[in-house]
Parts: structure tokens; C-alpha cells; sequence
């Protein structure tokens, strides 16, 4: 992989970039909102963007895709063998979960178990890296990283809601 | 006290709904040109303030409340773009270009108001209104022009952050000055002043996690109201030791941080652009028409001083940074707008006794440098600057 450069921006988000096998200056700008944008730069002026191509979050998703990002579950399965400690679960969103309805972001499933959401298998297909705005349907698989008590505590919040 | 479904309070919302629909046109006008609002509402704030052609009575009191709300909500929502990273980044890397900055842009304004005869505090306070940027247009105008991703913005930006923390100690220094008293009660309140501020500066850094741990649990309108609430509570404090209050809702915006700072940013918008058009609207209402006749020499003089020093504190800021001289010129055009933080610091003052000439000079000012600003960098490419870039770039244009 190439080396790549990371620059904070205060109050904006962090830019990456690097420099391709053929020489030229490729980055991506992503925002504190989770936005993102392909930069290009200009060969004339190192300093400036020739072209600049604003991605929203399922713009991002396709451009990975189309990219060949590694399949999650094999990504999974690597961390799983590197690391102790760690527990992964695929947890299956029934209907009447209380994960129905709000985005993952507002239900904070970080703040509260410790345990991230890092993919999201739909309909066979799997959405790695699902935003803080996604929202899971009824027949989702989550897949959740995180200390063996966070998974298990992210269980119990996601299961049936019984009133 | 206006009753709902009195006739005072149908006599205000008709007021109030004339003033925010033409605020709405004013913002509109605005966006088609590609430029902020705050100076057509500052234009829109002279017509109706004293001496202008129309006058608003019955809702003068709700706008006042609601023009220093405006002063807290702009200052909160500053202070929650930034976090704890990119502050100790900022100061670390920054503290040399903050210094030019300061001596370069706040000199030319203290001059000039010591020129015209003004008392020592009038002129630092003008100091203060010339060497501010504004970030709000900065960031509005990167944004437009497709900038962000250049590398001079991060000296920019890093630029912006260290102008609002050296506004975190230059605000309350100058309020407590502006209280005034006896050289011992003012070494004192000066003293309280500074206390308060790193006092609350370190809860923010130490607590912030912890508060925003608790406030993002709940649904959005708790956190709205729990946020709205702190910030008040804190800013009224402030206020009660003499520190600026805005200053007090700069620094609970760095308090907070993650999921509680991003969703608070989304909530909090729509209610500080409300606000902050009320501020700056009021800001002018209470500027004469005359004072501003006889500001306009002046402040346009101080506005083509000061957008060369801010344009040479880009230039090197840049520089500094290993950029090229094409993206020093655009890091020196971008920075010569000021905007709110200028109204907010002459705001301070109005109650001094060259208070009116410091106001009129200010809305001038600024009025100049935030046209001037966006223009500028819109064309900052085409300034022509020594190097071998420019050179290139012009065989490349005319072959393309």
C-alpha cells in the first residue's frame, strides 16, 4: 500500500492523501459529518485541486464497492485470529428489535456497550462500515466488534423489546 | 409583558414577521452573488434603526434579547467546531504566525483609533475589529470555491483556531476593562476575568468528555434543551463576573465533543442563524446614519491598510507551511474578510463614550472587507505573484 499523508483540519475533518504509482497527488477529504470528497491535484499547482468530487455516504459505499474493498467477513475473520480479548458477534434484528426506527447514531450503541456496528449484512449483501445515519430493517444482520461484555450488553439493548 | 392574543402582541408578531421575512429576501439576495448575509443585514439594521427611514417599537426589547442570545449561539457554535485535538494542534504549531497576525492586523485599528482622538480602550477595541477574520465566511468561501482540499487551507484553518483562542483572553481582558473602576478594582476584575476563563477552559478539557457522555444519551429535544440550557446558565455566570458572557458559550462549545458536539451542531444551526440575524440587525439599529457618513473615510482607509497586512499574514502563514506562492496568494485573499467576531468586539464598546464613531466605523468595515474578502479570493489566481508556478500555469491556460 502507499504511503499516505494525513492533515487535520480544525472544524472541518481530516484530508488523506497520497501520491499514485504514476505520479500523481490523489486524496480524500473527509468530513466531521461524515461526508466525503475525492480530491485531485493539479499537476501545474501542487497546492490547488484541479478536480474535486463530493461523495455522500452511499456515494462512498459504491465507490469502495466498485473498488474491490476486501469483504468484510474475511476482514472480520483477520482481526479475530490477530487479536485477544476481542469478541465478534452476527446478531440478527428480529421484528419488534428496539434497533428498528432510529439511526445508529441516535441509538449511540458505542457510547452506551463499548461495541462498534462495523458492517451490516442485508439481503446477502454486505454494507461495511454502515454511517451513523443508517438506519437497520427488519431481516439485518448486525455485525458488532467489541470487548466480550460490550457484545453481550449490545445484545441485550437490540433485543426483542418486551413492554 | 406582551400577552398572547393581546393587541400588543399581534402589533409585534406583524413587526417581527415584516423584519424575518425581509431578513429571508436580504439572505437570499445574498446566496445568488455568493456572499454572506451579515452585511446586507447590517444594511437592513441602519434603515430601521435610529434616524433611518423606518422604526420598529413594540418588539424592540424581544429583538435586544434575542440579538445577545445571537452573540452566544455564534460564539457555542464556534467553539463547537473544534475539538480538544485540533486545539492542542493549534496552539502547538501556530503560537509564531498568531503573533504576526496580531501584530500586523490589530496594530493598523489601534492606530487609527488613537488617531482620531478616541480613548486608549475605544482604540483596542478597534484593534480588535481589524484583526479578526471572519471564519464564518472563510469556511463559507472554501466551501464554495472547492478549497478544502488544498493544502494551504490547513494553515488557514490552523490560523482561524488560534484567533479564537486568543479572542478567549483578549474578550473578557477587554470587558473587564470596559467595567473600569480604579486601577486596583481593574487589575482586579481583569484578574477575575482570566481566572474564570482558564478555569473553565480546563473543566472543558478534563470534563468535556464527561458532560457529553451524559448529555448525548436522550432524544434530540433533551439534548437541545440540556445544551441550551448549560450555555446560558454558563454565559449568564460569565457575565456576572464581568467576563464576557459570549466567551462563556465559546468555551462550553469546546466542552463538548463527539456524538454530543456533531448532533448539537446539526440542532443548534437553524436556531443561530435565526439569532445571529437578530444580532447583527440590532447591531445597526443602534448606529446613526450620520455617525456612519462620517465613518465611511476612515473605515475605508483602515480596510485597505488592513487587507494588505492580513494578506501578507496569509502569505506567510502558507509559507511557513512549505506552499507555493499561488496557494500563498489564495491563503492571503481568503483571510481578508471580517465579519461577526468584529461586530461582536465593537458591540462590547457601544456604551463608551466614542462608542457611536467605534460602531459606525466598525459596521463600515466590516461592510468593506466582507465584499472585498470572497472577491478577492474568487480571483486570488490571478494575482500576480513572483515564482515559477505562475509562469506554467499561464503557458498552460493558453494552450487549453
Amino acid at each position: 500500500m502507499s504511503e499516505v499523508r494525513e492533515t487535520r483540519l480544525p472544524g472541518v475533518g481530516v484530508r488523506h492523501d497520497f501520491t499514485t504509482g504514476s505520479g500523481e497527488d490523489v486524496g480524500v477529504l473527509v468530513h466531521h459529518d461524515g461526508r466525503r470528497e475525492i480530491l485531485v491535484y493539479d499537476e501545474d499547482d501542487l497546492d490547488a485541486c484541479s478536480t474535486v468530487i463530493p461523495l455522500t455516504p452511499s456515494d462512498a459505499r459504491t465507490v469502495s464497492e466498485l473498488l474491490g474493498a476486501s469483504q468484510v467477513a474475511e476482514v472480520v475473520g483477520a482481526v479475530q485470529q490477530q487479536i485477544e480479548g476481542l469478541a465478534i458477534e452476527w446478531l440478527d434484528i428480529a421484528a419488534g428489535s428496539s434497533a428498528l426506527g432510529d439511526t445508529i447514531g441516535a441509538n449511540a450503541y458505542r457510547t452506551r456497550t463499548g461495541a462498534s456496528v462495523v458492517a451490516v449484512i442485508r439481503d446477502g449483501r454486505s454494507i461495511p462500515a454502515p454511517g451513523p445515519d443508517f438506519r437497520f430493517e427488519t431481516g439485518d444482520t448486525m455485525v458488532a466488534v467489541g470487548t466480550p461484555d460490550g457484545v453481550a450488553e449490545l445484545r441485550r439493548l437490540i433485543g426483542v423489546w418486551r413492554a | 409583558m406582551i400577552a398572547a392574543g393581546s393587541e400588543e402582541a399581534a402589533l409585534a408578531f406583524i413587526e417581527l414577521g415584516a423584519l424575518t421575512l425581509g431578513l429571508a429576501l436580504l439572505s437570499r439576495l445574498a446566496g445568488s452573488f455568493g456572499l454572506t448575509a451579515v452585511p446586507l443585514f447590517l444594511i437592513a439594521g441602519l434603515t430601521l434603526g435610529q434616524g433611518g427611514p423606518v422604526t420598529i417599537d413594540v418588539s424592540e426589547n424581544f429583538i435586544e434579547l434575542g440579538a445577545e442570545i445571537g452573540v452566544l449561539l455564534l460564539l457555542f457554535t464556534l467553539g463547537l467546531e473544534y475539538s480538544d485535538r485540533e486545539l492542542r494542534d493549534g496552539l502547538r504549531t501556530g503560537i509564531p504566525t498568531g503573533i504576526v497576525d496580531m501584530l500586523l492586523n490589530a496594530m493598523p485599528g489601534v492606530a487609527a483609533g488613537l488617531l482620531l482622538g478616541w480613548e486608549p480602550l475605544a482604540a483596542a477595541l478597534l484593534g480588535g475589529v481589524t484583526w479578526v477574520t471572519s471564519s464564518g465566511i472563510v469556511s463559507k468561501v472554501l466551501t464554495d470555491l472547492d478549497r478544502l482540499g488544498n493544502r494551504e487551507t490547513p494553515a488557514v484553518l490552523n490560523l482561524l483556531v488560534i484567533e479564537d483562542l486568543a479572542m478567549a483572553v483578549y474578550l473578557p481582558i477587554v470587558a473587564a476593562l470596559i467595567v473600569g473602576g480604579s486601577a486596583l478594582a481593574t487589575t482586579t476584575s481583569v484578574a477575575i476575568a482570566l481566572a474564570v476563563v482558564t478555569a473553565i477552559l480546563f473543566a472543558a478539557l478534563f470534563f468535556g468528555r464527561k458532560l457529553s457522555d451524559l448529555l448525548v444519551g436522550g432524544s434530540d429535544e433533551a439534548l437541545l434543551l440540556g445544551v441550551l440550557g448549560i450555555t446560558l446558565l454558563v454565559a449568564g455566570v460569565a457575565q456576572r463576573l464581568d467576563v464576557s458572557g459570549a466567551i462563556g458559550a465559546f468555551l462550553v462549545g469546546l466542552a463538548l465533543s463527539g456524538r454530543a458536539a456533531e448532533r448539537s451542531a446539526a440542532l443548534f444551526a437553524p436556531l443561530r442563524d435565526l439569532f445571529a440575524a437578530t444580532f447583527f440587525l440590532f447591531f445597526s439599529f443602534q448606529i446613526d446614519p450620520t455617525d456612519l457618513v462620517d465613518a465611511i473615510g476612515p473605515a475605508l482607509l483602515l480596510a485597505i491598510v488592513t487587507i494588505v497586512t492580513k494578506f501578507v499574514t496569509g502569505w506567510y502563514a502558507a509559507g511557513r507551511s512549505g506552499i507555493g506562492p499561488a496557494g500563498r496568494a489564495r491563503a492571503g485573499a481568503v483571510l481578508i474578510a471580517r465579519g461577526e467576531f468584529s461586530i461582536v468586539i465593537a458591540a462590547l464598546g457601544l456604551e463608551l463614550v466614542d462608542g457611536p464613531s467605534l460602531g459606525a466605523i466598525a459596521a463600515a468595515y466590516v461592510l468593506i472587507t466582507a465584499i472585498a474578502g470572497p472577491v478577492a479570493a474568487k480571483f486570488a489566481d490571478a494575482i500576480p505573484v513572483p515564482g515559477r508556478p505562475v509562469g506554467r500555469r499561464s503557458v498552460k491556460a493558453s494552450s487549453s
